[in-house]
């Protein structure tokens, strides 16, 4: 009874009341936890509640989100305060999910599609590509596709090939989609939110390993209205002698190797990129015009990599800045072990990141020297 | 666990005694000879409501049939001798309970169901087809005893106007493909009646995800010849920016979703599409087309299977012309064709006859009226010919005889057919005929050459609509190019808009 009393609240599309509650809501979910920090796992649930909340259209859909509460419980009360017809529970068909959520976002709906991990949306490819991506464009701006796909991406702990790609890389090359990968708590709700809000489809890339970890919080970041915008990378340090562009899990990597790198007198600035496209090329210039250097992380493949589209961005507008090469750290070129040992030699570590950004700042002797 | 005993029914049982054929029952409930030829006042919810009085029953007949069939006897129309039971709601009062003929059922997740001590295969074939549902005979004479939607002079004169019309229109175009003043087409040819009737039977506030062979519905909902022209041609006045290739219209106001290559990804968007239909409880419904290829993608089973689980008002049109590029259906799918696809889904279906105008008419009708009074999915297979090819990139006289498209052609033709009810009814002359023919020749190559004069898209429209705003870096794009272009403006085509 109490659950359908506080739904039909909760649907209610009035501005102020709907706000009202879903402060209420937050900010006592946020002060019982621990004080003004955050897991990111909250931060997603608080925003897609807020989302849900202010705008009727919104929903869910995706497998075990609603009664088994997520697969990694991101979702988790939500079914409990919308309802079966808002949070959705879908067979093991992943094309058949999409293509119901772009035919949703097509009759003008807000889907929040879930896969359980961003392995599984390659079975889903083509639509998120082919039809949520395109149809904008093909149909002249007749059809838009506020949809947004969202789930797990990259490595995670012990999960072998199927389970551990990154998938960065191949939806940031596709013009009509938006791919954003937050790092931090603040990250996840505002850019979720502004993802949700965006009347184009976004790629949505999140991480299995960062969704227990706790950040704090600033008041502004609690509100229900925030939001931030998307295309803007943002600096976790500040540094002057070389910069890091990392996202998603290896931004905390990126900040340890900081950290390291400035016991030994090395400053590194640390960008969050949180948008993978668009690229904030003019942060990461105007980072790289500063430092000189440039070192790129990333857990994905090496081979057309994000690293290797924002190496070719600072050639083209910062050559003549770059006082060393661009230093590219990536995942290896192998289909994840399963192995702990192996996996960890797999994906980058936070050594490798300093090792790289050494390199980068004593590379005045020629490279055959420091092989 | 609880087993459940039932008792036999003299109704069952009397059924089954008999040499039945489950298929046969089917038609001769929606075939009664005693009704008049043209029932006049009959309306589309009588045909309709044949259906929903007691459609469960009848499936579960069937269903009963099949599973009761014996392994060794795999040939329909066998007398099934196995044991009966009936379910325990209907028939309570006229049964005699006999010890002797008592069967158990068990309880397992999805239900409960009897069991039998012997492996009872269901037959992956059977000897009679489903048969297909016909109004017109080939000569246009109402076959004695169908049931139909009565349709006034102006519905039939438009259809049949409208008909030719897509005809013409596609055979100018492909000719002018062939000219090389467009670079691609498709033509419907053959397909006119589905095209057209189903567009009659549905309403303007029905949302169409098309394959690519259904222009008709856009033709009947008011798109003209200059903006089919438009688009083939891509020129400034495409309502679609030129952004497509020939025969991908699209038109939101015509609530006709713009067609997308890749086969059956419209499957599932369209119950994504009548699920909204139904949050918002508009009445109208989501109507998906696919060919006879289609539906061995894998999306056709997502839709399918999505639809009945969400129980979304979608009504899945499936063309069956026999071909799918060059391959052949016996090379597509092993079934009895599509329409028995639907009740593995638990999607009610029926097979129609799809160059007969009149009955895909009031089957378009009937289904229709189910999919938003019920709110479930309907499969409807419509049985038909691709008498052109797959395209202007195929040959089809390359892989199918001669003879068998010119018999689908001429005497299979559904204008000719339809034509000929219509002209019986006084409705229509030869005389009308020529005039309409030449008159839309005319227009249709006058679009043409209007079109192929007209100006291209301006440049602008490159970087339009990837997203909602034009981002940064296409900004940056468009401002190079725009300064290359002044930099060397002698080398620019002149033909091309800024």
């Amino acid at each position: 009874m109490l659950g359908v009393l506080r739904r039909k609240v909760a649907c209610k599309a009035n501005g102020v009341s709907a706000l009202g509650q879903g402060i209420r809501v937050v900010a006592s979910r946020a002060f019982s936890s621990s004080g003004k920090e955050m897991t990111v796992r909250e931060a997603l649930n608080s925003a897609l509640d807020e989302e849900m909340s202010a705008d009727p259209k919104v929903f869910i859909m995706g497998e075990e989100v609603g009664e088994y509460q997520g697969a990694y419980k991101i979702s988790k009360g939500l079914l409990e305060k919308y309802g079966p017809e808002r949070v959705l529970d879908t067979p093991i068909t992943e094309a058949g999910f999409a293509g119901i959520g772009v035919g949703a976002a097509y009759y003008g709906l807000r889907p929040v599609i879930e896969f359980m991990t961003f392995n599984f949306s390659m079975q889903a490819i083509d639509h998120i590509i082919n039809s949520a991506a395109k149809s904008n464009y093909m149909s002249a701006g007749q059809i838009s596709v506020p949809i947004v796909f969202r789930g797990p991406n990259g490595a995670a702990a012990g999960v072998g090939a199927q389970h551990s790609q990154c998938y960065a890389a191949w939806y940031g090359s596709c013009p009509g989609l938006k791919v954003l990968a937050p790092y931090s708590s603040e990250d996840a709700r505002g850019l979720l939110k502004a993802a949700i809000r965006d009347p184009d489809p976004v790629v949505f890339l999140e991480n299995e390993l960062l969704y227990g970890e706790s950040f704090p919080v600033s008041a502004e970041a609690l509100d229900s209205s925030f939001c931030l915008p998307i295309g803007k990378a943002k600096i976790e340090r500040e540094g002057k002698d070389v910069t890091i562009t990392a996202f998603s899990k290896m931004v905390g990597y990126a900040l340890q190797a900081a950290e390291i790198l400035a016991k030994d007198g090395i400053s590194a600035e640390v960008i969050n990129l949180r948008s993978i496209r668009p690229l904030d090329r003019s942060t990461i210039n105007a980072s790289v015009r500063k430092t000189n250097r440039l070192v790129t992380v990333e857990e994905g493949f090496p081979q057309h990599g994000v690293g290797a589209e924002i190496c070719a961005s600072v050639l083209e507008d910062s050559f003549e800045y770059l006082d060393a090469a661009v230093e590219r750290i990536a995942g290896a070129d192998v289909p994840m072990p399963y192995a702990a040992n192996l996996e960890r030699m797999a994906v980058p570590q936070v050594e490798d990141i300093v090792r790289a950004a050494k390199r980068a700042c004593y590379r005045s002797t020629p490279l055959a020297a420091t092989a | 666990m609880a087993i459940y005993r039932l008792a036999r029914s003299r109704t069952i049982t009397r059924f089954l005694k008999t040499k039945i054929c489950p298929f046969e029952n089917i038609h001769e409930r929606f075939i009664t000879p005693n009704h008049s030829l043209f029932d006049a006042y009959s309306s589309y919810k009588t045909l309709a409501a044949d259906f929903t009085r007691k459609p469960h029953e009848l499936w579960d007949k069937t269903a009963n049939i099949l599973a009761f069939r014996r392994f060794e006897s795999a040939r329909a129309g066998e007398q099934a001798e196995a044991v009966a039971y009936t379910d325990d709601d209907d028939d309570d009062e006229n049964q005699e309970q006999d010890p002797h003929d008592v069967v158990q059922a068990i309880d397992f997740p999805g239900g409960r169901v009897t069991f039998t001590p012997q492996i009872k295969f269901i037959s992956e074939s059977t000897d009679k087809r489903v048969p297909c549902y016909r109004v017109l005979d080939d000569d246009g004479y109402p076959i004695p005893g169908s049931r139909f939607e009565q349709v006034d002079k102006e519905t039939a004169v438009k259809m049949y106007k409208s008909m030719v019309t897509l005809q013409i229109m596609d055979h100018i175009f492909y000719e002018a493909q062939r000219q090389g003043r467009i670079s691609f087409y498709m033509t419907s040819m053959g397909e006119e009646a589905v095209n057209i009737a189903t567009a009659a039977a549905l309403s303007p506030d029905d949302i169409i995800l098309p394959q690519y062979r259904e222009p008709g519905i856009l033709l009947w909902r008011g798109f003209t010849i200059e903006e089919f022209a438009n688009q083939c041609f891509g020129t400034k006045n495409d309502s679609g920016k030129g952004r497509q290739m020939p025969v991908h219209y699209g038109s939101k106001k015509h609530n006709f979703v713009t067609v997308s290559s890749p086969i059956a990804t419209q499957l599932p968007q369209a119950a994504g599409i009548a699920y909204s239909l139904k949050m918002d409880n508009k009445e109208a419904c989501a109507v998906a087309f696919t060919g006879d290829g289609g539906t061995s993608e894998g999306d056709f089973h997502a839709g399918l299977n999505f639809a009945a689980v969400m129980e979304a008002p979608v009504l899945f049109i499936c063309r069956n012309n026999g071909w799918a590029i060059s391959t052949p259906i016996s090379d597509q799918f092993r079934s009895d064709g599509v329409v028995v696809k639907g009740q593995a889904y638990g999607i009610r279906s029926v097979r129609i006859d799809g160059n007969d105008t009149l009955a895909v008419y009031s089957a378009i009708r009937a289904a229709r009226e189910m999919v938003i009074r019920e709110q479930k999915p309907i499969l409807v297979e419509a049985l038909t010919y691709r008498v052109g090819h797959h395209s202007t990139s195929d040959d089809s006289t390359k892989y199918r005889p001669l003879d068998e498209i010119e018999h689908w052609k001429t005497a299979r033709n559904p204008l000719a057919r339809f034509r000929k009810w219509v002209q019986r009814h006084g409705w229509w002359t030869d005389e009308e005929e020529a005039e309409l023919r030449g008159s839309i020749r005319k227009q249709v190559m006058n679009a043409i050459q209007v079109a192929d004069k007209t100006e291209k898209p301006s440049l602008k429209e490159l970087f339009t609509d990837v997203y909602d705003r034009l981002p940064s870096n296409l900004q940056e794009q468009e401002k190079s190019l725009s300064e290359t272009i002044k930099k060397h403006e002698q080398d620019f085509p002149a033909d091309v808009p800024l």
